[in-house]
């Protein structure tokens, strides 16, 4: 059951706090809403309507310019993201290399596309720009391991290795 | 200052740390303490050593001895032969030391010996986490030379009579833009750094601020006194965490040191930076959509003039340099220009770094001298392709560039001959493509990049793109029509006109250079609707050669969708509708009696 500041697991939301101890640190930097967008979507993991709105009564910032920068970027998400995120690196080395063949088995062994989230919230899949490993291509990154010299074959042990965490 | 008797340098580069890098330094640490040699050697992590297809490498001094693809498990190895019996372990060598031929340095590696290393210099020699061993490498010497000895005028006149071009992609004079920005009259100019390494399959930026995040700092500092200005921004990929770190930690120290802040080393001059992470777009590697960033708003470009030099940042005077570029600037002014300028070719001069990837034996960062030849990068340095394929085409500046066919592979590398090829030195990104790889589908390849990274305000390049994309799927995808080659030419050429920012206006490049080079592929793609390097799916099909099939089933059982039939001493079957052409049949069976039919 959730009570006002709480959530269902018991355990006090100290976010909206937090988000409040962003803006304020930033509110009086030149160019502060990508710095305080990139803070808030660590402490969330994306950036809800919600958090977007707080943004811009916090920094008075229109919300439909917050909005326009969050779609700019790829590195902002309006969605939530998996426990595990898995980022196959799509780079031209990695390309080159037969990235394209990990990302599909991916997609077979997890059931979803490119830009989904699996219904367990477990693992979400995304194709990424270059990572700069090309010296291990084809690379993916699971949150902030990186994997490289992956073969199609390698994919199954690895989802196994997080499903089983 | 305890002295030690040896040094266990080890890689903490995002591709050595990538293949595990950290546990092999926390092994040599055990191992060091269980042997009793922690007073006599030290450990030192440091940035990259440029050979990351081998990582994790550790290199032992002062022998100089380079052991690469070292696992935790063979750290005790060479703690106890190495380390206490003086004995090196030979199988860990890298390729070229030869036993007994162990040099005092790494010259003799094969990887290094064309290499002439400047932006590098303290890359996988330094601990890029420490201050002082940057100054004990004639650190912030530049600097203190620049502030007490130097009028602005002096640096901007070394930095012009060097010859240093910027090293992002279009090679424009940097001192001529340090003294455009000299000469505006305004209390508030700010100098920027572009970190915003976007191109994929370029890491040379990364690994100068992984590995010397100080030089990028000093350099910054002079150019601040040169063009008089007190604030710069450093513009990062937050795709690069550890480059982020490390930066975080220079300039806390350097702070510290009193090297950044008010009254630098007592002369009154003052200076202050901070760090912006980008967010994942490519468009804002482009110098305004850059600044438009910094600002805080969607990465758009605008047009110029009025150049950042006139009005930049926060509509004041500006001036922006890319990593590598900042990164030839200490040594400019201690060595001097003469020196500098004596790199190099006439037009091109010091060295260029390269990311080298792809199909390519020794994958990673090198440095060479400009003029070097390509057949000098691909074969003497990165040691060839792999698995005996023949060369086909070197690719260089990302999407803005083009392919370099194997027709040119002698063409010395310099700014100005690699755009009459129709590419571009660009960053420095160069990925290597074998026989295995099709023309077409790469042009496709950086076509898709491009839309997705438009900005969208311009037309020419968020529409003419799109329609370019459209065609090269259609013929990829075994659909092309008579005139759609035609089709392409007039876009192409009518985006390059057209289009608001360096990247629309670079886009149709890999297409146009691809056509040039391999119009005959395009072709086979069109009239024959064959694929000639067997990559477009959608134009070859797996066959199973009856005559070698064993039955054996294994390519049934690894099929994923169950489109191989057959039975026990009857030759298996493919069946073209099921077949989604994965190519796992193939790579499963034994006898390799299934092939791609192109």
């Amino acid at each position: 059951m959730s009570v006002a500041g709480e959530c269902c697991c018991g355990n006090v939301d100290t976010r909206e706090q937090k988000l409040t101890e962003i803006i304020e640190k930033y509110k009086n930097t030149k160019g502060a809403l990508i710095p305080v967008l990139h803070e808030a979507q660590e402490l969330y993991g994306y950036l809800p309507l919600k958090v977007q709105k707080k943004i811009s009564e916090g920094l008075d910032v229109p919300l439909a310019e917050i909005y326009g920068v969050v779609t700019f970027y790829t590195q902002f998400s309006l969605n939530a993201k998996g426990k595990y995120k898995i980022q196959v690196c799509l780079g031209t080395a990695c390309y080159v290399k037969g990235s394209s063949k990990v990302l599909d088995k991916l997609r077979e062994k997890l059931g979803i596309n490119v830009g989904e989230c699996t219904e367990d919230g477990l693992f979400s899949l995304d194709a990424c720009r270059c990572v700069g490993a090309c010296g291990l291509a084809p690379v993916m990154m699971i949150n902030d391991d990186v994997y490289g010299r992956l073969t199609v074959d390698d994919v199954e042990g690895i989802i196994e290795k997080y499903r089983n965490k | 200052m305890q002295i030690y008797r040896a040094h266990v340098l080890i890689c903490g580069g995002t591709g050595c740390t990538s293949s595990g890098s950290e546990n092999v330094k926390k092994e040599f640490e055990e191992q060091l303490k269980k042997h009793h040699l922690e007073n006599e050697v030290q450990i030192v992590g440091t940035g990259c050593f440029g050979l990351c297809a081998r990582g994790p490498v550790v290199v032992v001094y002062p022998e100089g001895a380079m052991y690469t693809m070292v696992r935790v498990e063979d750290v005790e190895e060479i703690v106890t032969e190495h380390l206490l019996k003086g004995r090196m372990v030979r199988r860990l060598l890298a390729g070229g030391q030869e036993a007994g031929d162990v040099t005092q340095s790494l010259d003799k590696v094969d990887f290094f010996k064309k290499q002439l290393r400047i932006a590098l210099r303290n890359c996988g020699i330094i601990n890029p986490e420490d201050i002082d061993e940057y100054i004990a490498f004639d650190g912030y010497k530049a600097l203190t030379k620049v502030l007490t000895e130097m009028t602005p005028e002096q640096v901007i006149d070394t930095v012009k009579r060097s010859g240093l071009r910027g090293r992002g992609g279009a090679g424009f004079p940097t001192g001529l833009k340090w003294e455009f920005a000299a000469r505006q009259q305004n209390e508030t100019k700010y100098v920027c750094c572009n970190a915003d390494e976007g191109d994929p399959g370029a890491f040379m930026d990364r690994s100068v601020l992984e590995g010397d995040p100080h030089s990028v700092i000093e350099a910054m500092i002079i150019a601040g006194y040169a063009i008089g200005a007190h604030q710069g921004f450093i513009y990062v990929r937050a795709e690069y965490p550890i480059a982020v770190k490390r930066l975080e930690i220079a300039i806390g120290q350097a702070k510290e040191y009193g090297l950044l802040g008010k009254n630098i080393l007592g002369t009154g001059f003052a200076f202050d930076l901070e760090l912006r992470l980008g967010a994942g777009a490519f468009v804002c590697g482009e110098e305004t959509a850059l600044m438009t960033s910094i600002e805080g708003h969607r990465g758009e470009p605008r047009p110029r003039p009025p150049f950042p030099a006139v009005k930049g940042l926060w509509g004041k005077p500006t001036i922006l340099n890319n990593v590598e570029t900042f990164a030839n600037i200490p040594r400019i002014i201690l060595n001097g220009a003469e020196w500098f300028a004596g790199i190099g070719t006439e037009r091109s001069k010091g060295t260029k770094v390269f990311a080298m990837g792809g199909k390519i034996n020794n994958t990673g960062l090198l440095e060479v001298p400009m003029g070097t030849t390509l057949r000098e990068v691909i074969y003497d340095i990165g040691g060839g392709i792999p698995g005996g394929k023949k060369f086909k085409a070197a690719q260089t500046g990302g999407p803005s560039g083009g392919c370099i066919p194997a027709s040119h592979i002698d063409t010395p590398i310099e700014y100005d001959t690699l755009v009459q090829l129709g590419s571009m030195m660009g960053s420095g990104g160069l990925i290597v493509m074998d026989e295995d790889t099709c023309m077409v589908d790469i042009a496709r390849y950086f076509l898709d990049f491009t839309v997705d990274e438009s900005c969208g305000k311009c037309p020419p390049c968020r529409i003419g793109t799109k329609r370019m994309l459209e065609i090269l799927e259609r013929i990829t995808g075994g659909k092309g029509e008579e005139g759609d080659i035609e089709k392409l030419e007039t876009l192409a050429k009518n985006i390059k006109a057209s289009a608001l920012c360096a990247l629309g206006q670079s886009a149709p490049n890999p297409v146009l250079s691809t056509l040039r080079y391999f119009r005959d592929e395009y072709e086979a793609h069109v009239k024959e609707k064959r694929c000639p390097a067997g990559v477009c799916k959608a134009m070859m099909k797996y066959v199973i050669n009856a005559d070698s099939c064993k039955s054996c089933g294994i390519c049934a059982k690894n099929c994923p969708v169950g489109a191989i039939e057959g039975e026990k001493k009857v030759p298996y079957r493919i069946d073209q509708d099921k077949c989604i052409k994965c190519g796992t049949c193939m790579e499963k069976c034994p006898f390799k009696a299934i092939f791609k039919n192109v």
